[in-house]
């Protein structure tokens, strides 16, 4: 188990991406945050969830 | 420089400061700083830049005000609708702090424009209201190396992050592609006392920058939601390598070949800053 933005997940063993695409956030609006630390964009495909983990995802909005 | 008796009476409770003092206000006085989009963000962010005593602030804009700004872009009043937004700043500024100069841009940037007018300045504010401006300010302040603040509200929430050259991500390493779907203010609303929050944070962080005190919002996303409440600072540390405009191997070289980029693709095309 992992926890998202404080919710239990089963998402262990996805990558962010694939997490990501089950998902109904838009890609381009969001960072992602694996333990306390936001993941650099490119690094979606590669980064896999693990167990443990605790996943914040941090929004973004454009106006101003 | 020597402060004369009214600017001594003026900047008083920042020679308290030990992060300002004299020295840091006569720093400030002779600092230039770049304001773009005079609306929900930039109102704050001029205001407390000019009574602050930032000897330059750049404005741009290229929109008139309207009684529907008034809600929330503090900086125009009643009186000023229908002139120009960028007329309007300076008549404030003017009112508020005569030691400031203002130079006024009364048109948009574009991959054209933008890269002589921040060439200008110590430190930038990106205060425009959607993302693909966001985007060719975040893109035009990495390809010069320079300095800037990026904010963004909507409703009653928002974030703010700063890209300081070789020293910290960009907007690109954050977000990636362009969200060109993204919802603006016109659309969704928005409160402004909550836009109030993210323009003060970007006038402070200039504020900072300049003096070289404190820490900045480098590597850190602040991000906040008036409605609950929950303030939030993350931690991104290291640019991406991967990044399309900062990273090792960029794509992104110049603005005009990446115009089409910047093209706004929301329903609406006013332009207007909210
Ligand atoms: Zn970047």
């Amino acid at each position: 188990m992992l926890k998202i933005n404080g919710t239990d997940s089963d998402s262990a063993g996805k990558t962010v991406e694939q997490y990501i695409a089950e998902t109904n956030y838009n890609l381009s609006r969001i960072a992602v945050e694996i333990n306390g630390e936001i993941l650099p964009k490119s690094l979606y495909g590669s980064t896999v969830l693990h167990d443990g983990d605790t996943v914040e995802i941090v929004g973004f909005v454009g106006g101003g | 420089m020597i402060l004369d008796e009214k600017q001594a009476k003026r900047y008083v409770r920042h020679f308290a400061l030990k992060e300002i003092g004299v020295r840091g206000q006569k720093k400030l006085l002779s600092s230039k700083v770049l304001v773009i989009g005079a609306g929900g963000l930039g109102s704050p962010a001029i205001l407390y830049l000019a009574s602050a005593g930032v000897g330059t602030i750049g404005i741009v804009d290229f929109d008139s005000v309207d009684f529907s700004n008034l809600q929330r872009q503090i900086i125009h009043n009643t009186r000023n609708i229908g002139i120009p937004k960028t007329t309007s700043a300076q008549n404030a500024v003017k009112a508020l702090n005569p030691d400031v100069t203002v130079r006024l841009y009364d048109f948009p940037v574009t991959p054209d424009n933008i890269t002589d007018i921040i060439s200008e300045y110590d430190f930038i504010l990106d205060c425009t209201d959607r993302f693909e401006t966001k985007f060719l300010v975040n893109d035009a302040c990495v390809l010069a190396a320079k300095p800037f603040s990026h904010a963004g509200v909507i409703r009653f929430e928002g974030q703010a992050m700063t890209y300081v050259p070789k020293k910290g991500p960009c907007l690109r390493c954050l977000i990636g592609e362009i969200p060109h779907d993204a919802v603006t203010c016109k659309d969704a609303g928005v409160v402004g006392a909550a836009v109030g929050v993210l323009g003060s944070v970007q006038a402070l962080e200039a504020i900072k920058f300049l003096l070289g005190t404190g820490e900045l919002l480098c590597g850190k996303v602040f991000s906040f939601d008036g409605l609950t409440m929950q303030v939030r600072v993350h931690s991104i540390p290291h640019a991406d390598p991967g990044c399309a405009v900062c990273g090792n191997t960029p794509k992104i070289l110049s603005l005009s070949e990446n115009r089409n980029d910047y093209q706004i693709h929301s329903c609406d095309t006013g332009g207007e800053t909210v």
